[in-house]
């Protein structure tokens, strides 16, 4: 075990630590598979109560009567909470101080703007009474015509898409691209809504004690949840206390707190009792978001070398009739096809639906599907091979902005990838491959990109006399690995082995972690921690070099090395001291430091940061039936310093299964008469079985980033659902003929 | 949930007496009920759970040759008789492309013949539904109905009835043996469920009170082991309803075609006996053409419901797919991906 960890700072001094790239497994394991790890539901606090909501069955209109009595006579109902007694709040649920403060539905009037919008909540003392009690408030409605489908309304140009992304962009002309071009394509793709399913349903357990509230629930982003309710109900944030010590998945679904979850905290409120509210699966597609359906259209042209002279990128998406968030599917052509000319658009409708939010890679996944479909297309209308193709187009410098690559080791990914799939031997015509079994065969390209963000992150760091460390971030873990990811950076920033760190997260009385999202949390926590690390490290180096009584007397800043709990000078390791000699001598019991992490302003004007990958996938088709089976996936990515491989792969093979979800089997099918979604459970809702996906292979393929992050870190949570849906939807084209345009491909769609 | 109550009845006819007033159900695996109960769709006052009844949980060969099996076998366990497999392979290969391998733990013979459709609509509450609410209209008419019937439907009801495990069961002229307050009866599983005509609310031939005991397979079910698939389409490779199945079991001499037994699932509201088609197999040459007239005379009489002209082409290709799989022999051990088309995928091959 060796570390070696300069005091100052500087990427040119790091090296691979001792816990950071070890493939340990999840430190959160064994809790889990015991079942002993506690999730926000597990939680039951002396008098607790249980909420159960009552939601719209109508997309639109209004609650026109409830009856209440029914529900509290029922035997167990302690209170029914609907507008007239809903606890006052300190904020309108519906005002929106920035583009990130979503709208929620917590009982401020009985208008109805959704299916399963809640429109009552019933507090009980069992679980039965109160979903009994919610049955027998027999609503009824005034009820207005839903507007379900991307035609049902007129469009607009959104004032921003995504993060505030312009809603029109383009560089060069494109119309002049196009007419100056040998090839032409033009294609319109359609994917639908898809719902996050994390397999945890939206859960809170809510004690109030006069004006400090205590929190079970899961949450991606503690301290936003805290500001938000903070200022919902006027109180400070530091009187609210949010454990969220582990998520069984969020997917975006519970970055931002939703209007159920301060519905559980309302209800707490008007009873003066604890309060746990849980949703049934069919009430999280509605109030907790998900991705919303697209239709894009892409344009491309090509010179007679296959060379693109004009990219025009058009999506149409819809957003709810009461709030802002627009897919930003377009932009997904502004970073990975060098062209002369991008035109990158939106439109957008309002419809009858619970606001639409992030969903694992949101923009980039449904960008992605339709442009790799169309660049397959492409390639195929200058007779080309789609990887050479890729290759031929392939983008030296960011294509929208021209600013120079932070890192891109995508060249890397094609190769590696394409020789482990085994690409070389592919027909260019579709169906011509069959297997010994008769079997359509069909090989698909696509390629990965997902930006690496930074956001803003704090952690606490502590060494102590016994030799120990403690690392406190409130971090979260998703089931993506944080736990794990960040106790090795945290004992590499302190110089520790990793049993030796005491570390702390998922609870938002530590230091703010910030949101676990944008693929950004590694590196923004980890980050955090890392800088944290070194400045305990700093000060216990202080101690000891300006103490004439060390062995480091002397050496300053610059000449000490930590490592297993000792510091070294690095001229000579013979002269160490362990921290806790230092710390004795010191006549402390420990010192504290703590650290920030947050991008570099002056990189993020200068470069261009993305990870990059490429995913290949075979297919098998029936000839006859149309059913489909992916056999065979490889990808290969660069993201940057990889923490920790085992996560890592899991993360890619977890996003390549969603790919595979994307592009043959999620969709909410939706009622067009009542806007109401027919397949709200995961018997119907279809997501990949073990039998779907019988062989996924993550290339990690090594990339350092001299620009990103003092660790070097991108993200790798999202990425592997980008590339992975196109190069499935072009594996059928392949194998068929057919080339798929709306998603998930279905089987009549295939039937020739 | 509603309070109801529970009632653990000792024998087979304290059940059928507890059973016999109004707003009874008879739990069983309760992998259907339970979440028909959850969502509102039916609120029984009182649930007779038989799940303990011994004498229900029994698979006998019966003198004549054929087979009994108890309604509470569950549907593993069946699949998973090493004798029931190999004598009616087809319908162990149904069972095991059914739900998953936990819903079939718990999943009973009798709960599969009487398991509800999956028609969204059904349930969804808040839908019209004549299923549900005899003559309060049928939502599925014009909306997301990709998935329903093409065979048998009327403008009162257009849903299937989701069962892999009768497909086959129809196809062999298995029998239900009923209990209730007149005795026991047997009924054809080809009679017994019903088409929706005007009153889709009545889907079998049950009346209050009366309780499957068991189904019966007739002695020449076995006949056909050597050469009978259960094929199904669906839209993942594992854990999904049928889009349309087949299961076809031949008896081939000399090229020529001694009997033939046919059915299709998730074509009606019952498991579809395809008679015609058999007539024109029987005798017949066993080849290709000839599956393709059995398969066109088998959809004859399909229609579209909605939007799934495409499931009656379907058909036609599963039957000719089904009726060929026969024809080469039933695999000597049944396929780790049971009646999926990519049961035949190499190193897929093992002992489901
Ligand atoms: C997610 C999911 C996926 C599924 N996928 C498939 C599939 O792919 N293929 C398939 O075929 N099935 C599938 N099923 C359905 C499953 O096979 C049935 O739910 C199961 O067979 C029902 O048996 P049970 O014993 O649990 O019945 P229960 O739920 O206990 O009972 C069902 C009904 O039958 C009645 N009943 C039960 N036993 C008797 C009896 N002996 N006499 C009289 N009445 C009785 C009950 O009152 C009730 O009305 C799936 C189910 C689920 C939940
Ligand atoms: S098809 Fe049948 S089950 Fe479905 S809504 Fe219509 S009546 Fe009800």
């Amino acid at each position: 075990m060796t570390l070696e960890l300069g005091l100052n700072q500087q990427p040119a001094h790091l090296r691979q630590g001792s816990s950071i790239g070890q493939p340990l497994t999840r430190r959160d394991g064994f809790l889990k598979v015991t079942g002993a790890a506690r999730y926000a539901a597990d939680n039951h606090p002396p008098g607790m109560l249980y909420a159960v909501l009552a939601v719209s069955s109508i997309a639109r209109g209004r609650v026109a009567s409830l009856d209440i009595e029914a529900a509290k006579a029922h035997k167990g109902v302690v209170e029914v909470m609907t507008p007239r007694n809903r606890p006052a709040l300190a904020m309108d649920p519906d005002a929106k101080d920035h583009p990130f403060m979503f709208r929620l539905d917590l009982l401020q009037n009985d208008e109805v703007r959704y299916p399963n919008q809640s429109i009552a909540v019933v507090i009980a003392e069992t679980l039965e009474a109160a979903t009994e009690g919610a049955v027998l408030l027999s609503p009824r409605y005034e009820e207005l015509p839903a507007r379900v489908g991307l035609d049902d309304a007129e469009s607009f140009v959104p004032r921003g898409v995504g993060v505030g992304n312009p809603a029109v962009q383009h560089k060069g002309d494109v119309e002049a691209g196009l007419k100056s071009a040998r090839t032409r394509i033009e294609a319109t793709y359609e994917t639908p809504a898809q719902y996050h399913n994390a397999m945890e349903p939206h859960a809170i357990v809510a004690a109030w004690d006069g004006d400090r509230l205590s929190i079970d629930t899961p949450s991606q982003g503690l301290a936003m949840a805290q500001g938000r309710i903070a200022g919902l109900f006027g109180i400070a944030p530091q009187n609210i206390h949010i454990r969220s010590p582990f998520l069984g998945g969020g997917f975006g679904s519970k970055g931002m707190i939703s209007g159920p979850q301060v519905l559980g905290v309302l209800a707490a409120r008007l009873v003066g009792r604890p309060v746990k509210l849980v949703l049934r699966r069919e009430q999280m597609y509605g109030p907790v978001g998900h991705r919303a359906p697209t239709r894009q259209t892409l344009r491309m042209g090509m010179d007679g070398q296959g060379r693109l002279t004009a990219i025009d990128h058009h999506a149409k998406t819809a957003s709810s009739t009461f709030d802002d968030f627009f897919e930003p599917a377009a932009d997904a052509s502004h970073t990975l096809y060098a062209s002369p000319a991008i035109a990158t658009s939106h439109e957008a409708v309002r419809l009858d639906t619970g606001t639409p939010l992030f969903m694992r890679a949101p923009g980039e996944a449904t960008g992605s599907i339709a442009l790799e479909s169309a660049i397959d297309e492409a390639a195929h209308a200058c007779g080309m091979d789609p990887l050479e193709f890729r290759l031929r187009n392939y983008a030296e410098v960011e294509p929208m902005t021209g600013k120079p690559f932070s890192s891109k080791a995508l060249r890397e990914c094609y190769s590696q990838a394409a020789k482990a799939f085994g690409w070389a031997s592919r027909p260019l015509q579709p169906r011509l491959m069959r297997d010994a079994d008769g079997f359509l065969t069909g090989w698909g390209v696509g390629t990965a990109t997902f930006p690496a963000l930074m956001f803003q992150a704090e952690a606490r760091a502590v060494l102590r006399a016994d030799g120990s460390g403690l690392m406190e971030t409130g971090a979260q873990d998703m089931g993506q690995g944080a736990w794990t990811a960040f106790a090795q950076i945290a004992a590499d920033g302190l110089g520790l082995d990793i049993d030796q760190v005491d570390f702390r997260a998922g609870s938002s009385d530590l230091p703010n972690a910030g949101i676990a999202g944008g693929s950004g949390h590694t590196a923004t926590a980890g980050m955090a921690i890392h800088n944290a690390g070194a400045a305990v490290v700093a000060k216990l180096a202080d101690l000891a070099t300006e103490n004439k009584a060390s062995p480091l007397f002397g050496a300053g800043n610059e000449g000490v090395v930590a490592r297993g709990g000792r510091l070294y000078r690095r001229d000579d390791e013979n002269r160490s001291e362990s921290y806790a000699e230092i710390l004795t001598r010191a006549g402390l019991t420990e010192v504290e430091g703590r650290g920030k992490g947050a991008p570099d302003p002056a990189s993020q004007e200068t470069y261009a940061k993305h990870a990059h990958g490429a995913v290949f996938a075979e297919v098998k088709v029936d000839p006859d039936f149309g059913q489909i089976r992916v056999t065979r996936m490889v990808g290969a990515f660069a993201a940057g310093r990889v923490i920790n491989p085992r996560l890592v792969r899991s993360q890619y093979y977890g996003g390549m299964i969603w790919g595979v979800s994307f592009a043959l089997h999620e969709e909410a099918v939706t009622d067009r008469r009542s806007g109401r979604i027919q397949n709200a459970n995961l018997a119907e809702y279809h997501v990949p079985v073990n039998a779907d996906v019988p062989s996924v292979e993550a290339l990690l393929v090594h990339e350092d980033d001299p620009h990103i992050n003092a660790l070097g870190i991108k993200g790798v949570g999202e990425i592997g659902v980008t590339g992975t849906a196109g190069a499935v939807a072009n594996a059928v084209w392949h194998a068929t003929g057919v080339r798929p345009r709306r998603f998930p491909i279905r089987i009549e769609d295939l039937l020739a | 949930m509603r309070d109801f109550d529970y009632i653990r009845p000792a024998s087979i006819p304290d059940a059928i007496a507890a059973a016999a007033e109004p707003g009874s159900a008879y739990l069983a695996g309760g992998t259907n009920l339970l979440d028909l109960m959850k969502g509102g769709v039916t609120s029984p006052q009182r649930i007779v759970d038989i799940s303990r009844l011994p004498e229900l949980n029994r698979i006998e060969r019966l003198e004549d040759g054929g087979l009994r099996i108890g309604a509470l076998v569950r549907n593993a366990d069946l699949a998973h008789d090493a004798a029931f497999a190999k004598a009616y392979p087809m319908v162990a290969e149904a069972l095991l492309s059914g739900a998953s391998a936990q819903l079939r733990n718990a999943a009973t013979v009798g709960g599969n013949l009487l398991q509800r459709t999956r028609c969204s609509y059904f349930y969804d509450t808040a839908s019209a539904c004549n299923k549900r609410v005899s003559g309060a209209g049928c939502a599925a008419l014009g909306g997301e109905n990709r998935l329903h019937a093409v065979l048998g439907w009327s403008d009162a009801c257009i849903a299937t009835h989701p069962s892999d495990f009768c497909v086959p069961l129809v196809a062999l002229d298995a029998v239900v043996e009923i209990e209730g307050k007149q005795g026991r009866r047997h009924v054809t599983l080809a009679e017994f469920h019903l088409l929706p005509g005007e009153t889709p609310q009545r889907e079998n031939a049950l009346e209050p009170g009366d309780l499957i005991v068991a189904v019966r397979l007739p002695a020449e079910a076995a006949s056909f082991a050597a050469n009978a698939r259960y094929l199904k389409v669906r839209e993942r490779t594992s854990y999904a309803f049928a889009l349309v199945s087949a299961a076809a079991a031949l008896v081939v001499d000399g090229g020529k075609i001694r009997a033939a037994r046919l059915a299709l699932g998730g074509v009606a509201a019952k498991p579809w006996r395809a008679r015609a088609a058999e007539a024109m197999l029987l005798g017949a040459d066993a080849n290709e053409a000839t599956f393709a007239s059995a398969a066109d005379a088998a959809l004859a009489d399909a229609s579209p419901s909605g939007d799934n002209a495409f499931k009656i082409e379907l058909a036609r290709r599963i039957v000719v797919r089904a009726l060929t799989s026969a024809q080469a022999g039933t695999p000597e051990r049944l396929p780790a991906l049971p009646a999926s088309p990519f049961s035949n995928i190499p190193g897929a091959r093992h002992d489901a």
